[in-house]
């Protein structure tokens, strides 16, 4: 078996080959949002931690928080946050056998897309 | 004597042995963020910004703790096994176990610390 003689196969084609599509590049943004959260996670977690240490402590991290870097990041989490919560709906309903035909599914991915950017900004004017 | 027949036995185990375990711990978590996360998102949006006295009274109240300990624990289980799954299709051989050990450890500290931090700011 480990011999086995290793012939030069053609490889099916990859991203590169593909024109971007819209289904696509809203399936692969629901993978970039999912995985960018965890320095949302580690800013929550560090922000919480020096609450719990003293008040010399929470100063410099919500000092860090509620810096215009902070805002930033913060924004861009809610968004991140928003568009994986309304693709993840969108993935329930498609793993219900539903809205897999092409149509359909474009329309879901502008949903997601104008939806996350909506409930964003609504959460910038809310807090 | 097993009344289980081979194939019966392995029907929907796959190649991973785990069947679909994977693919449904993700949904259940899933619909269980649905309702944490907006809920986060606007406890702990209205934490951030406050002084240090107003937070440590905001978060001894339950419902944003309780949330925040939920949103923790769940979101951060969905994160390491989503993570896994993109760890699996990219990386390879040993990479691949060290990357998905350091998610774990990063997700289960996380988990542990906010724990922690909550549990400090309730009491």
């Amino acid at each position: 078996m480990a011999e086995a003689k290793r012939a030069q196969r053609p490889l099916s084609p990859h991203l590169q080959i593909y024109r971007p599509q819209l289904t696509s590049i809203t399936s692969i943004l629901v993978r970039i949002t999912g995985n960018a959260l965890f320095v949302t996670v580690i800013l929550i977690v560090w922000w919480l931690l020096a609450a719990a240490s003293g008040e010399q402590y929470f100063r410099t991290a919500n000092g860090v928080l509620t810096s215009w870097f902070g805002d930033l990041v913060l924004t861009f989490s809610a968004l991140g946050m928003w568009y994986h919560l309304l693709a993840g709906l969108r993935h329930l309903y498609f793993d219900s056998g539903r809205g897999l035909d092409i149509p359909t599914a474009e329309k879901l991915g502008i949903g997601c897309l104008v939806g996350s950017v909506v409930l964003t900004i609504l959460t910038v004017i809310v807090l | 004597m097993r009344y289980l027949t081979d194939r019966k036995q392995a029907t929907g185990l796959g190649s991973a042995k785990s069947g679909t375990d994977h693919f449904w711990h993700m949904q259940i978590s899933s619909v269980a963020l649905l309702f944490l996360v907006p809920a986060f998102i606007f406890t702990f949006g209205s934490a951030v910004g406050r002084g240090y006295e107003q937070v440590l009274a905001y978060y001894s109240h339950p419902f944003p703790a309780v949330v925040a300990a939920l949103t923790l624990i769940v979101g951060l289980v969905h994160f390491k096994n989503g993570a896994q799954v993109a760890i699996e299709d990219y990386a390879h051989g040993i990479t691949r176990k060290a990357l998905i050990i350091g998610v774990t450890c990063f997700s289960y500290g996380s988990i542990a610390i906010g724990l922690f931090a909550l549990v400090k700011l309730a009491l």
